[in-house]
């Protein structure tokens, strides 16, 4: 039987561990910033800066038997205001996670999407073959590096949404037909690639995380090519900050940050006007986890008719949409407990920004914004688009 | 009490199903095998036993593609002994008359108490392995059953019947029951638990030497399922179909 002590020591050399700056948890002040401004911090038994209070004083077997930490989607808001640098998302809350999930308190909903991207590479538990299904209909023919077997300039890291989900498909076309306009000679991996596995393991499976990022390491040094550029966040922060400490190691882009430094190539090309007030959402993995906000609105300020607006909450206090670390996969427990859901939040600011069109860089917000914009009143005035598809609009 | 649940795999619905050259068989060739889905509440149901009631419980499968990771996976819930049994399967479609012939023979070695597996699997041709398990073992079968209850030697297994109705029945042991569901879904092991068992689980493997493979039914044809002409499908617009449907309701009477 293990002592609520020795399960303590362990956490603490857990976090310490896994985390680059681990140690600073014991310099928390109990300032209550954390527990705050997390959007969910009201409904958790243990916001952060009390599952910090029960560690210090000996009681983390009582943070076992709740599950409210399962209401963190990892937003990052936590650790951004944290005076004392706690890395709170990356070390703290998925610790926590990682503890719960190891005793079996994981909820039913989020343990379908584990076990699929499993056995087959994505959450949604789609076939592995069909992953490179969405190419079909683009014009000049996406390269799939297996089947070119030649070396190209840039390796397209597509991601399990944008592969998948039909909403999301509509962008990444958008995005192929953005780099085919621009000349870029671009190879995806099709079949070969699997989930980025991020938010898994921000949902406490470290393990497969690890498994999803060896099988995606095997796939990368089987091409050449001289970097990659994602379609979404998620997956440009498991290749640059956590792929390099398996010994996977690459240069990379997030596809906004690619494209603006291609802007005198870009601009020339969008010549169709888009009229409209756009207002661009700061997705939490490219803005505060990874300090990317100027780019995404440069290059929608270099559409001709674009008018950008902010929300209320914008830069690095932007609220998120509610897919991290799980949540993606856990709308019917989070729905149970809050009865509100932050793509609802998100889309009223949104519309009380004035903005015709919510814009948006990352593949989870789509669905997730249209979902909340068709059951919020007067949302249907609203149109969510990714940059790839206003960009790709004003190319024509 | 020794506890034995049994597994099976089948074909895996995320890929398509394709018919072979034969026309009698599925293609083999793209398709991935996995755990039968009622198997698995089996197996579950027999974790939730040992952990209710402090029994033993044994995990057996068929040596067959996908069978190791059931294995390990099972080892890591708490399964006491996992063991594989091997055979030329391979390449020959194993009926369930055959597998319960084997499996039979293994259980009597087994001295299992109880044994539990999917009251039904979608490979089920020759019909389903807990009735034929139990007829080769002389034991009582219950099927349909979804909750289950240790007490002094004997079980109470709760069956399910149509229109809503559920029988509590005492069944004297040793028996086979067939599971539709356990108590709880099956519970989720976290990779990196999977990987230790996988790493101090050995899996018993068991050798049947030149198995029974009788039994199995002859098949004609396999095939998907075919547009049918018995059927008026009706084109046009909202208004046309509309139309169109009415003027049948008073064609057979109703309007």
């Amino acid at each position: 039987m293990v002592t609520t002590e020795a399960v303590v020591h362990s956490f603490y050399d857990k976090v310490l561990a896994a985390t680059p700056h681990g140690e600073q948890l014991r310099v928390c002040l109990e300032c209550g910033n954390c527990s705050g401004i997390c959007p969910f911090g009201y409904l958790m038994t243990y916001p952060p800066s009390r599952l910090i209070a029960m560690l210090r004083a000996d009681r983390f077997n009582k943070v076992l038997e709740t599950d409210t930490v399962w209401m963190c989607v990892s937003c990052f808001a936590c650790t951004a205001v944290c005076p004392s640098k706690i890395p709170l998302t990356f070390g703290l809350m998925t610790s926590v996670k990682e503890e719960l999930l190891l005793a079996g308190n994981v909820p039913a909903e989020l343990q379908t999407a584990l076990a699929n991207s499993q056995r087959y590479g994505n959450p949604q538990g789609e076939s592995p073959r069909k992953r490179a299904d969405w190419v079909k209909d683009v014009n000049p023919q996406v390269t799939i590096m297996a089947q070119a077997r030649r070396p190209v300039d840039v390796l397209w890291f597509v991601g399990d949404y944008a592969s998948y989900h039909p909403r999301v498909q509509s962008a990444t076309k958008a995005l192929a037909r953005v780099l085919n306009a621009l000349g870029v000679d671009f190879g995806i991996l099709g079949p070969d690639e699997s989930s980025d596995g991020d938010s898994q393991r921000l949902a406490g499976e470290r393990g497969l995380f690890e498994i999803l990022a060896e099988k995606n390491g095997k796939a990368f040094s089987k091409y050449q090519f001289n970097k990659i550029i994602t379609t979404d966040p998620h997956a440009y922060n498991a290749i640059k900050n956590e792929y390099p400490q398996l010994g996977i190691s690459y240069p990379v882009q997030h596809y906004t940050e690619y494209l603006i430094e291609r802007l005198d190539q870009l601009k020339p090309l969008l010549k169709r006007e888009v009229k409209a007030k756009v207002t661009y959402h700061d997705p939490c993995y490219l803005g505060r986890a990874n300090g990317i906000f100027d780019q995404p609105r440069a290059l929608l300020e270099a559409i001709p008719g674009v008018e950008l607006v902010e929300m209320a909450h914008n830069h690095t206090n932007s609220l998120c949409c509610g897919g991290g670390g799980g949540g993606m996969w856990l709308d019917g427990f989070q729905w149970e407990k809050a009865h509100v859901r932050m793509s609802e939040w998100r889309v009223r600011e949104a519309m009380t920004s004035g903005a015709n069109i919510l814009a948006v860089a990352c593949p989870y917000e789509t669905p997730r914004f249209e979902d909340a914009v068709k059951s919020l009143n007067g949302g249907r005035q609203l149109i969510v688009k990714d940059i790839a598809e206003l960009l790709a609009e004003a190319i024509g | 009490m020794n506890i034995v649940a049994i597994f099976n795999l089948v074909p895996d619905l995320v890929e398509e199903l394709e018919i072979d050259q034969s026309g009698t068989a599925l293609n083999m060739d793209f398709l991935r095998l996995i755990i039968n889905e009622f198997d698995d509440h089996a197996i579950e149901q027999a974790i939730l036993l040992k952990e209710r009631s402090g029994a033993r419980v044994s995990v057996v499968g068929p040596s067959i593609d996908g069978a190791d990771d059931v294995l390990y996976t099972a080892a890591s819930k708490g399964a006491d002994q996992v063991i594989k049994l091997t055979a030329d399967f391979q390449g020959k479609k194993v009926n369930n008359h055959a597998m319960a012939r084997a499996f039979a023979s293994t259980l009597k070695e087994l001295q299992a108490d109880l044994i539990l597996t999917g009251v039904q699997a979608n490979t089920d041709l020759d019909g389903s392995i807990g009735p034929l398990l139990a007829e080769y073992l002389g034991m009582p079968y219950v099927g349909y059953v979804s909750g289950v209850n240790a007490v002094d030697g004997k079980v109470v297994a709760r069956k399910e019947y149509p229109g809503g109705l559920v029988a509590e029945m005492e069944i004297k042991l040793p028996a086979v029951l067939g599971i539709q569901a356990a108590e709880q879904p099956p519970r989720y092991v976290a990779v990196t638990k999977v990987r230790q068992a996988m790493k101090t689980t050995t899996i018993e493997e068991r050798l049947l030497a030149e198995p029974d493979l009788s039994g199995d039914v002859c098949i004609h044809r396999m095939f998907k399922p075919e547009v049918g002409t018995r059927a008026e499908m009706i084109e046009g617009s909202a208004d046309e179909v509309a139309a169109r449907l009415v003027g049948i309701f008073k064609e057979i009477g109703v309007l």
